[in-house]
């Protein structure tokens, strides 16, 4: 875990970007993302939707766990929460994704926040366990609430229609949403420049010292909550509307441990962590299919240890990442370049 | 529903299954006492336990060895390995990170929930099973009081090894090193306290009652790779009897025990699984270091 903010001057700090590498980089990036449908196949398309998805969520843990210092073991479950408003109030009100989204932003935050209390008297160990506690006692009522939920059938809801296009192609979905990924991760590195993300920084690196020198903790905490699981109630309300079918399964235990392997490989407290965690995490899966593709003439029946396979592989990432490289991905790819950019002379 | 005599029978199964949670309870403790590492793994591990046990004992039945014999072999090669596991868990996962923030402690407890996991449904497969039980199934009558003696003999059992290793830390020479380690590792390793041997006495002991407590729940319930996120509600356990304090871990397991049937006894079957962790929320918010808990004081 990174203890400070090690700036050499005033105009790095305020800068957004940081330098002009890094600005090129960015604007490379976005053109490359618009290509990228036209040069791709479906499933490639669907891939990267799928990893805009969980960017956001993780973006929003990582506002959480990674600068604020608040471990969460519940942030799958606030997905679930964003994505269960979403097919809810389009079921049972019929309202459209304008208005669906944000309120489900706001009922993901608003539990979120509800689940924050505990943060105002305990922290660190106690507030990892009630976080576990809340995700627990949130899917028991996905799973329990059958007039409104569906229990374990889960829920199917139609497609957002935009001036009459309906958004169901994987080029649409890509459209719709990896805008709003790259959008999120620049709220979250604006944030981090602004009074509310410093406060949040300092209540990570020393919550007491934080108090003293005139921090609210307790609004902050809760703000940090508020965020974190705003940012997971449009994972889920994306999530909802790119698959457009959701079960109580797909957010237990399983999904925040995914989120927290994906923030630890990709590297916590970085901008450019959520993104590499996020690539990370849904590359495996494809990898070990591929890998046990090859095994299947050997073994016809390796096809069933896809499941499995994935879980240990994180759980493997997690350990090997928090041992070797507690900084994940993000931290080698800058000393990457630190190193090109000092070259000849870099050490 | 509300039936006497059904209401304390279903009393007497959670009061049996408290004494489970306990065994599983003080693996946590004896963890979080000695190397103030939270294991929420834990659960994981019992259930690597009672997989052992499964190999162990089903090698020795396809060569139609006699019942006692079975146990005699499969049982201390179940707690030899689980030694094993806790030895090389401690050793390559924890030391490495001995002394450090909290936060990678917790995230590779956390990482290992999914390694066990994988690794159990990669090897026996995710499918139930049912390993050859300690104790036979029957039903005893005392009066109308129908019991459960697989049941009664398991609690029986937990409680004693439970009572064992408690008198042991208490008494003996290791269990002193614990007790001293767990106060002020510096001053303990000063001292000429082998605080690494410490540190591995302690997870070899939470893996080895974690292994008999994945023994004795498997046949109850059922063994699957997922017992270890349903061992997770242990936590509650430890929590209500206040992370640190042995004998709240006792009584705080009868406590959750019985409230978890009584759950299920007025609400239904499902809720027996939410309890724990409403529990655990309650508890963090009112009184957070439980009943017999040491206060912690925050110091900058």
């Amino acid at each position: 875990m990174i203890i400070g903010n090690y700036k050499s001057n005033y105009n790095s700090d305020e800068s957004f970007f940081g330098d002009w590498p890094n600005k090129f980089a960015f604007i490379l990036l976005c053109l490359l993302l618009v290509l990228i449908p036209f040069i791709s196949s479906g499933y490639v398309i669907f891939l990267f939707t799928q990893v805009a998805v969980f960017i956001i969520a993780i973006v929003g843990l990582n506002i959480l766990t990674g600068y604020t210092g608040l471990v969460s073991l519940g942030h799958g479950a606030l997905v679930g929460v964003g994505a269960y408003a979403t097919a809810i109030l389009q079921s049972q009100f019929n309202l459209d994704f304008y208005i669906n989204i944000p309120l489900s932003i706001f009922i993901t935050s608003l539990v979120g926040v509800f689940f924050g209390l505990p943060s105002l008297r305990i922290r660190g160990l106690y507030l990892t366990i009630s976080t576990l506690a809340a995700s627990f006692i949130i899917i028991f009522i996905l799973r329990n609430w059958n007039s409104l939920t569906g229990g374990d059938s889960g829920l199917i809801l139609d497609p957002i229609e935009i001036f009459g296009i309906k958004i169901i192609s994987e080029n649409n979905k890509y459209f719709f949403i990896v805008p709003l990924a790259i959008l999120s991760i620049l709220f979250a590195q604006n944030l981090f420049r602004t009074r509310i993300g410093r406060a949040f920084i300092a209540i990570r690196d020393a919550d007491l010292s934080a108090e003293i020198i005139g921090v609210n903790i307790v609004k902050f905490k809760l703000m940090a909550f508020g965020l974190g699981a705003a940012y997971a109630g449009l994972a889920g309300s994306l999530w909802a509307y790119n698959f457009l079918a959701i079960l109580p399964s797909q957010f237990e235990l399983h999904l925040s441990i995914l989120f927290l392997a994906a923030l630890v490989v990709g590297g916590s407290a970085q901008t450019l962590g959520p993104v590499f965690g996020a690539f990370f995490v849904v590359i495996i899966p494809e990898l070990l299919k591929w890998a046990m593709g090859f095994l299947t003439p050997l073994n016809p029946t390796i096809m069933e240890y896809t499941a499995p396979a994935n879980s240990f592989v994180y759980g493997i990432l997690i350990i090997v990442f928090m041992i070797f490289e507690p900084m994940g991905i993000a931290s080698i790819w800058s000393r990457f370049w630190n190193y090109v950019g000092r070259w000849p002379f870099s050490p | 529903m509300f039936d006497p005599i059904f209401l304390i029978e279903n009393s007497i199964t959670g009061l049996f299954s408290g004494g489970i949670y306990a065994l599983i309870g003080l693996g946590v403790v004896f963890i979080f006492r000695a190397t103030k590492v939270f294991n929420f793994a834990h659960g994981a591990v019992m259930m690597f336990g009672a997989y052992f046990y499964l190999t162990f004992s089903e090698i020795l039945i396809s060569f139609g060895s006699p019942n006692w014999l079975i146990f005699l072999i499969s049982l201390p090669l179940t707690f030899t390995a689980s030694a094993l596991l806790g030895m090389i868990i401690e050793k390559f996962l924890m030391r490495p990170m001995m002394g450090q923030h909290p936060f990678p402690l917790i995230m590779i407890t956390i990482g290992l929930i999914s390694v066990l996991e994988g690794a159990a449904a990669m090897i026996w497969t995710p499918a139930a099973q049912y390993p050859k039980p300690l104790f036979p199934l029957n039903i005893d009558f005392i009066g109308s009081l129908a019991i459960n003696r697989q049941m009664l003999f398991s609690f029986i059992l937990a409680i004693i090894i439970f009572l064992i290793i408690s008198i042991l830390f208490v008494r003996s020479r290791s269990g002193v090193a614990i007790r001293a380690t767990a106060t002020d590792q510096s001053t303990a390793a000063l001292m000429g306290i082998n605080v690494s041997g410490v540190f591995s006495l302690s997870w070899i002991i939470a893996c080895v009652t974690g292994s008999l407590a994945g023994i004795l729940l498997a046949p109850l319930n059922s063994l699957t790779p997922t017992l270890g996120i349903v061992g997770l509600s242990v936590i509650s356990v430890v929590i209500l009897g206040g992370l640190d304090s042995i004998i709240g871990v006792l009584i705080a397991a009868f406590i959750i025990g019985w409230v978890e049937s009584m759950a299920s006894h007025f609400f239904g079957g499902q809720y027996k699984e939410i309890v724990p962790y409403i529990i655990v929320l309650l508890i963090i918010i009112i009184k957070p270091h439980g009943l017999m808990g040491t206060r912690q004081i925050d110091r900058l």
